[in-house]
């Protein structure tokens, strides 16, 4: 039986010209749709049918968008949950990091409460869906994956290890259909009050560097870390684990 | 005598078989899209396009051009007075004996056709090309002897009934090559459909000594974008494939082909007809496409091309430096194909090799091939005092910067460019961060609606500002802003304006005494010709003149000038990088090294970058701007 599987897509935000553009992550998780579903994939925006960066997405292979229309200012999370309660959804992929406005970021968080769904965050692949479940890859750094077993339905978000978005081709993209329904109208109150500022570089934490030779400094680059210092623990109480952070903070100079 | 009357039964037979064969041929182009031509005075204009631009290639190789109008101008001749003589029964002597004179013209030719097939060169196709001297020398012999009681030499009925069968063998021999082929897709056809090619040119433009290079636009609205298969060619682009006569003059000077890519531009114009006629490649009978074998390739009139006709590959390999087109006697033009086809793979596939999706996506995101921060554009002129449009809104002179202003290398041919007009007071400025790239590369790699975008955007930010004349550096900006913004010009932005390359603007300066120069005193040097400055705009002495105006006597390369060799920068072929056995920019460097010069003089910073690619020992590269520089005369004031 195949599965019903959802991309969301937003407008994205190029980083140096600060021009619309399809989303980095929203992109790999259109592309690793069309992987899991073929053309039946269902590509869903909220916002504007007009909009041209849809196009771009659309580019990919996409024969329609389905588009929840809404003002800007409504809130994108209630259309996209009834629209993903009344289609029997199996598969929810969006990026991991928003680009402009409400998208991605915590959308898929607010979404799988909502719903009730379980959230994967940080996915590099979907290896398997089978029986009702989902072998998904998580990606960890330094190349490093995780594999984890998902209960149908749940929501991923896409990771920049994630399978790069194929060439959006002007054509194709010109000519798919924008499939308009009615979205959501209650407006977004919190985000009424925001305010966009240019990010700002996080400072970075100084790293005293122990190598003395190259090959040294290489492994120390690639090698999985050891975690030498790390701790798991699982079976604590709620109190210690607390105070294990606490004190990682204060250790950290996070708190003093 | 019994079959008397056969020779002229065959001789009407055979014409009108050929007549039938040339009817299906035309319909085979008339499957291609409509395109508008003036079918009367094209075909007016049909002898003198022959005779002057034609025939201004062929000159090229003396051997070959006298050979050919011995054979051509014999047979046609001939041919005409065979109709007279042996159909119509004109009982003139005199007409005989000119019919006898045109076939000895002809025996002649082919003669020599012959001689120099005994050992063809390499580029030549051979197959059926083999057999075409021998069957033209026996039309020629036959008619000779057929025309010989006419002339009043031999009596009539001379040699009997044998000698009658023995010619009506010479007739079918000769005239099935020469009409029945013609129509029927031999050797031959070339001079039906290379006529017709001629007359319906896609770009008349090109002859009485034109130029047209500017790519034709792709209607955006259109059902397919770019070529998908062959019935997507405009009729005459299909008609022009036809009239090839597999001389190889465009794979002798084909970079790619020479680099070892798969690309081979006689190869690709026949598996062109192969398409638009259907069938396989099997019998081609020429170079293959390096690394491929002939005869696996099919395809018909409605099949997608490169699913079984032609690689991608191919069409990637191409630099669109032009030189094939150049060369080609029969004046088709092979880089306009190639960017067809790539419009489908990229504007309908998305399927622009390597670094092409990427670069693409750049140049619709920030207006540049690599992803820079449009606002940072005009970094490079921080220290150059340049004015700008957007503030001084008028001036003599507008430089157009190109995307060199993101690259260190450039930076410095653009410096050296600036100091120079500064010297000579020009009053210049230029757009800064309100330019954009100029959507070259976009063009050549298939993305024309992003081209049009960008064409369109710089059009509306030039009709802002008053100037005389646009000044760049780049030759592929130049080509562009010359030869092709003109289609989206509707409100006349670059009305009246002059758009000059970098060298003729210096030349202009340096003739009229503007600026002072010394005479320079390094070593040998030598000049190699940007593909866009010189095939693409007829500017070969220009920098030449410039480089005389430093006392520099040009040690030319051996491919220079109309023939100079691409540097492999052209058509984003750097950006698609098909791989080859060898690299482009590395035997241009030999060529180079050849003359025994210390210096290469380039009027383009995509050369530059190309050039200065290879590795050391190599001569030193240094753009015309650079040089000039180091020898102008300071004036102490």
């Amino acid at each position: 039986m195949p599965h019903k599987v959802v991309s969301l897509i937003s407008v994205g935000r190029h980083p140096q010209s600060g021009r619309s553009r399809r989303a980095e992550q929203d992109s790999r998780a259109v592309e690793l749709g069309l992987k899991l579903a073929g053309t039946d994939l269902d590509v869903v925006h909220a916002g504007n049918t007009e909009e041209p960066t849809l196009r771009q997405y659309a580019g990919m292979g996409l024969p329609s968008v389905t588009v929840l229309e809404q003002d800007e200012k409504a809130d994108a999370v209630e259309s996209l949950q009834s629209y993903l309660q009344s289609e029997k959804v199996d598969i929810v992929l969006t990026g991991v990091r928003a680009e402009s406005g409400e998208s991605s970021g915590m959308t898929p968080y607010l979404l799988a409460e909502s719903l009730g769904w379980p959230m994967v965050s940080r996915v590099a692949d979907i290896v398997e869906v089978k029986d009702g479940e989902a072998q998904v890859l998580l990606a960890l750094p330094r190349g490093q994956r995780r594999q984890v077993t998902v209960k149908l339905p749940f929501i991923a978000s896409i990771d920049n290890a994630a399978q790069a978005a194929r060439q959006s081709a002007f054509g194709p993209g010109l000519r798919a259909k924008m499939e308009a329904q009615q979205g959501s109208e209650s407006v977004d109150e919190i985000r009424l009050n925001w305010e966009e500022v240019p990010a700002k570089a996080r400072p970075k934490r100084l790293k005293v560097v122990k190598a003395k030779t190259a090959a040294d400094r290489f492994k120390a680059a690639t090698a999985k870390p050891q975690g030498g210092s790390g701790k798991v623990m699982k079976n604590e109480s709620v109190e210690e684990k607390a105070k294990a952070i606490f004190d990682l903070l204060v250790e950290e100079k996070v708190i003093r | 005598m019994v079959i008397d009357w056969l020779p002229s039964v065959l001789i009407v037979v055979l014409l009108a078989l050929g007549v039938i064969g040339a009817l299906r041929r035309v319909s085979l182009w008339r499957a291609g899209q409509p395109e508008k031509v003036n079918l009367i005075a094209g075909l007016l204009a049909m002898p003198g396009r022959y005779l002057k631009d034609l025939h201004h290639v062929v000159e090229r190789d003396k051997y070959m051009s006298r050979t050919h109008v011995a054979t051509g101008g014999g047979f046609v001749l001939s041919m005409v007075l065979v109709l007279v003589v042996h159909v119509f029964d004109v009982n003139e002597q005199i007409v005989a004996w000119a019919l006898l004179g045109a076939l000895l013209i002809m025996l002649t030719g082919a003669f020599f056709v012959f001689k120099r097939r005994l050992n063809p060169p390499a580029r030549l196709s051979k197959g059926p090309w083999m057999r075409l001297p021998k069957t033209l020398m026996i039309y020629a012999l036959t008619f000779i002897v057929l025309t010989l009681p006419a002339a009043g030499i031999l009596p009539e009925g001379a040699g009997g009934v044998v000698l009658t069968a023995v010619l009506s063998v010479g007739v079918v021999i000769g005239l099935g090559e020469l009409l029945f082929g013609m129509g029927w897709g031999g050797p031959m056809k070339h001079a039906f459909a290379g006529a017709l090619h001629l007359a319906f040119h896609r770009r008349p433009e090109r002859f009485g000594g034109g130029r047209s290079t500017g790519l034709k636009p792709v209607n955006l609205e259109g059902d397919v974008l770019g070529v998908a298969k062959p019935s997507d060619f405009k009729w005459n682009q299909l008609l022009g494939f036809d009239a090839c006569v597999q001389c190889g003059k465009c794979q002798a000077m084909c970079p790619a082909f020479a680099a070892g890519q798969p690309l081979n531009p006689k190869k690709l114009i026949q598996d062109m007809v192969v398409g638009l006629a259907g069938g396989t490649d099997a019998n081609y009978a020429g170079s293959p496409y390096p690394g491929k074998e002939v005869g696996n390739a099919k395809g018909g009139p409605d099949e997608i091309i490169t699913a079984g006709l032609v690689s991608q590959e191919t069409l990637w390999s191409c630099t669109t430096c032009r030189a094939c087109v150049e060369e080609c006697p029969m004046m088709i033009e092979h880089v306009d194909a190639i960017v067809d086809m790539r419009r489908f793979l990229t504007m309908e596939k998305g399927e622009t090799p390597n670094k092409g999706s990427e670069v693409l996506e750049n140049i619709i995101a920030t207006d540049n091939p690599n992803g820079y921060a449009p606002s940072s554009r005009t970094n490079w002129a921080a220290d150059q005092n340049l004015a700008v449009m957007k503030e001084k809104q008028e001036a003599d002179v507008l430089f157009w910067v190109s995307d060199g202003a993101f690259d260190m290398r450039s930076q410095r041919i653009l410096r050296a460019f600036v100091k120079l007009m500064k010297h000579a007071n020009v009053d210049v400025a230029i757009l800064g961060d309100e330019e954009r790239d100029s959507g070259d590369v976009a063009r050549r790699l298939g993305d024309d609606a992003t081209f049009q975008s960008l064409a369109k955007r710089n059009l509306a930010t030039l009709g802002q500002y008053k100037f005389k004349k646009i000044v760049t550096t780049d030759p592929h900006a130049y080509h562009c802003l010359r030869n092709e913004y003109g289609d989206f010009d509707t409100d006349g932005a670059l009305a009246g304006v002059e758009v000059l390359h970098h060298t003729t603007f210096l030349n202009q300066l340096v003739q009229s005494g503007a600026l002072k120069l010394d005479a320079f005193k390094g070593g040998k040097v030598t000049y190699h010709d940007p593909c866009y400055l010189g095939r693409y705009n007829g500017e070969y002495e220009a920098p030449r003149e410039l480089l005389r105006s430093l006392g520099i006597e040009v040690a030319e390369m051996e491919r220079s000038g109309f023939r100079s060799r691409c540097c492999g920068g052209g058509g984003g072929a750097p950006i698609t990088d098909i791989p080859g056995e060898r690299r482009i920019a590395d035997m241009r460097m030999e060529d180079a090294s050849e003359t025994g010069a210390e210096l290469v003089a380039v009027g383009c910073q995509q050369c530059t970058a190309m050039l200065e690619g290879v590795v050391e020992p190599r001569p030193e590269v240094k753009d015309i701007s650079e040089i000039l520089v180091d020898q102008l005369v300071e004036e102490v004031h």
